[in-house]
């Protein structure tokens, strides 16, 4: 889904969402209350340039608007993958990324995470998945890595691991699998406003995903080894 | 086509170790293993083995036979995890566990 | 003659940099708490599933320590790897160690565990920065030869000091990855030279991305380590603005795709071609003023 169609469906057609190239911002009235809009469009590879944009936009929601909704909309194909973004410090840029989104969770903002196109790796990580929740639309993919790159420094035959990207959930791309992971809360179906207004009342800001996981049966091990650890 | 290995040895007519803590020697990559030592009820040795290298078990009951040979451990479990190791890194990693033990206290 | 940190491997670089003999190690290799996911792909699992923890003392003082094997499957992080250090750093929130010490080297998601790796990985970071947010100080050692790289690169940089020799690698993706991607005129990944000024540790420390610059020495991290105890920042917005100031900044000065000689130059490090044959105290020098910011300053 493009993101103006997204933007309709969650907002109706009177909202201040602009795109500047691949950056997304604005708000957005929804409730009778206001919420921030930051992300990514058009499969975006996310270099020190639009990780910063991102953060300081969500820097200045936090500076003028205690308390503000955030709703970070991803679209990524990655992490830029260039010499003057490893130079500059793309992890860096990254790292100060996330820890603007965790910042506005302490500062009481809500924030969450929608996928509503594709997200890849380290795009993926400082954006949706440092939401409270993050949430997909159910075309939407999600990916670490495509499986010709993946064969290439594994060592491992693509055959096998197409096979496996069908059948196995740790490698299949679908979100289903995300949820049934812990990794998506949940996908967002027909009433999108209504799923909107859901994930806005859950004020629960714990990371939950291994817990969800295990009860879904998708990662079990994970809440377990977390739990042995604190019982050592 | 993927699939991993698995072997069991067990020696006799060892004698048994004086009390140690579990110990690890070695690291998991290709060309090398991890071998973990424990002690054992009973008076064997004990080896197990899983190992992505296929078809080597001859190989392996003589690297083992001889590190027996060597050692005489009785209430021993060694388990390894090998991912290609040539004998004679094998016999290495052994002999430092066996060393490691020695020297290790409970 | 010193010991080279990057030759030793995760447990000798532990046992190295805490006091001796305190190292405790929970979930130890005995436990058997492995991968359930590599036995599907023929590969072998390793008992620590590549990660020892546990609790340790530093100068005395009360901390929980992880050690990452880079050896085994490049120090990615798989679902069991990714949970041990989770595990960790809640454990940190209750106990309330001094620090919280990472001997990180890594590919960062584990490839052959997918999925799994990836959440894992942001199950991590949001743990460190929790433990960071609780005033609990979080120090990265990084000096392993595979560097630290992908999504733990993200999570190393999250602490609030990255300790660095100068022989090893802090950055996102490796040099293959970009040359596979847009070709050697991009990035050649043979040539060392170039792929050490633009990832290694004497790059980050003289633009700011380090905060502490060692040499390749266990006696000199562990220096560094204890050094960082008091080194705690809380992650305010006045923190996170100024920050975002200096790295718009620092991005502005490359606007031309700049090499890293030139990048030095203008960030006012003296004789920027110099510095590949400087060893580390050299290199300590030449960090200029403004960079000092962006990093602790520790020395």
């Amino acid at each position: 889904m493009d993101w103006h169609t997204l933007a309709a469906r969650l907002f109706g057609t009177t909202h201040q969402v602009v795109a500047d190239g691949d950056f997304l911002c604005g708000t957005a009235a929804f409730d009778g209350a206001t919420l921030a809009i930051v992300g990514t469009t058009n499969h975006a590879a996310v270099g020190v340039d639009l990780a910063l944009r991102q953060a300081r936009a969500i820097l200045e929601v936090v500076a003028a608007h205690p308390g503000r909704p955030l709703l970070l909309l991803v679209d990524t194909q990655g992490q830029m993958l260039r010499r003057r973004d490893e130079l500059l410090g793309i992890h860096r840029a990254m790292a100060h990324l996330g820890g603007c989104i965790d910042l506005a969770r302490r500062q009481g903002h809500p924030v969450i995470g929608l996928v509503y196109d594709q997200a890849l790796s380290g795009g993926f990580i400082t954006s949706g998945l440092m939401a409270d929740a993050c949430h997909a639309l159910p075309e939407a993919e999600i990916r670490v890595m495509r499986v010709p790159a993946m064969a290439r420094v594994t060592k491992l035959p693509e055959e096998l691991l197409e096979s496996l990207s069908r059948s196995n959930p740790v490698f299949a791309p679908g979100v289903a699998n995300y949820v049934a992971m812990g990794g998506v809360r949940s996908l967002w179906d027909g009433d999108l406003a209504a799923h909107l207004r859901a994930a806005l009342a859950d004020r629960d800001t714990t990371d939950r995903r291994a817990e969800e996981g295990a009860a879904r049966g998708g990662r079990r091990v994970a809440a377990d080894v977390v739990r042995q650890v604190l019982r050592a | 086509m993927a699939g991993m290995e698995s072997l069991s040895f067990t020696f006799d007519g060892g004698r048994a170790l004086a009390p140690f803590a579990p110990t690890l020697v070695g690291v998991v990559a290709s060309g090398n293993l991890e071998v973990l030592v424990e002690h054992a009820a009973g008076t064997g040795c004990r080896i197990d083995i899983d190992t992505s290298a296929r078809g080597f078990g001859g190989i392996w009951e003589a690297v083992l036979r001889d590190f027996h040979a060597r050692h005489r451990a009785a209430g021993l479990s060694v388990a390894i995890h090998d991912m290609g190791a040539t004998p004679a890194v094998v016999s290495l990693r052994l002999d430092q566990a066996m060393a490691a033990v020695r020297g290790a206290t409970p | 003659m010193t010991r080279s940190f990057a030759e030793m491997s995760a447990r000798e670089r532990l046992a190295a940099v805490v006091d001796a003999g305190s190292f405790h190690e929970w979930l130890p290799p005995a436990a058997r708490v492995m991968s359930p996911h590599l036995a599907q792909l023929g590969v072998p699992a390793a008992f620590d599933d590549g990660v020892a923890i546990g609790r340790a003392t530093l100068a005395g003082r009360a901390v929980l320590v992880a050690a990452q094997e880079g050896e085994f499957m490049g120090g990615g992080v798989g679902e069991v790897h990714g949970a041990k250090l989770v595990g960790l750093l809640r454990r940190a929130l209750r106990d309330r160690p001094d620090a919280v010490v990472l001997l990180a080297e890594s590919g960062g998601v584990r490839l052959h565990e997918a999925n799994a790796g990836l959440i894992a990985v942001s199950e991590v970071m949001r743990a460190l920065l929790d433990a960071r947010a609780a005033g609990i100080a979080t120090i990265v050692l990084i000096g392993g030869a595979n560097g630290c790289f992908g999504g733990m690169g993200i999570v190393a940089r999250c602490a609030d000091t990255v300790v660095m020799s100068d022989i090893a690698r802090h950055a996102m993706s490796g040099p293959e990855v970009i040359e596979s991607a847009h070709g050697a005129g991009e990035f050649d990944s043979r040539d060392r030279a170039l792929v050490w000024r633009t990832t290694g540790g004497k790059h980050r420390w003289l633009s700011g991305d380090c905060d502490t610059l060692v040499e390749d020495d266990p006696q000199a991290f562990r220096d560094a380590a204890v050094a960082a105890l008091d080194g705690h920042r809380p992650m305010t917005l006045a923190a996170l603005q100024q920050e975002s100031a200096l790295l718009q900044r620092r991005a502005d000065l490359d606007g031309d795709n700049a090499d890293a000689f030139e990048l030095w130059s203008r960030l006012g490090v003296p004789d920027a071609r110099s510095v590949p044959d400087l060893d580390a105290d050299a290199v300590r020098a030449r960090r200029p003023a403004a960079m000092a910011p962006l990093a602790t300053g520790a020395a």
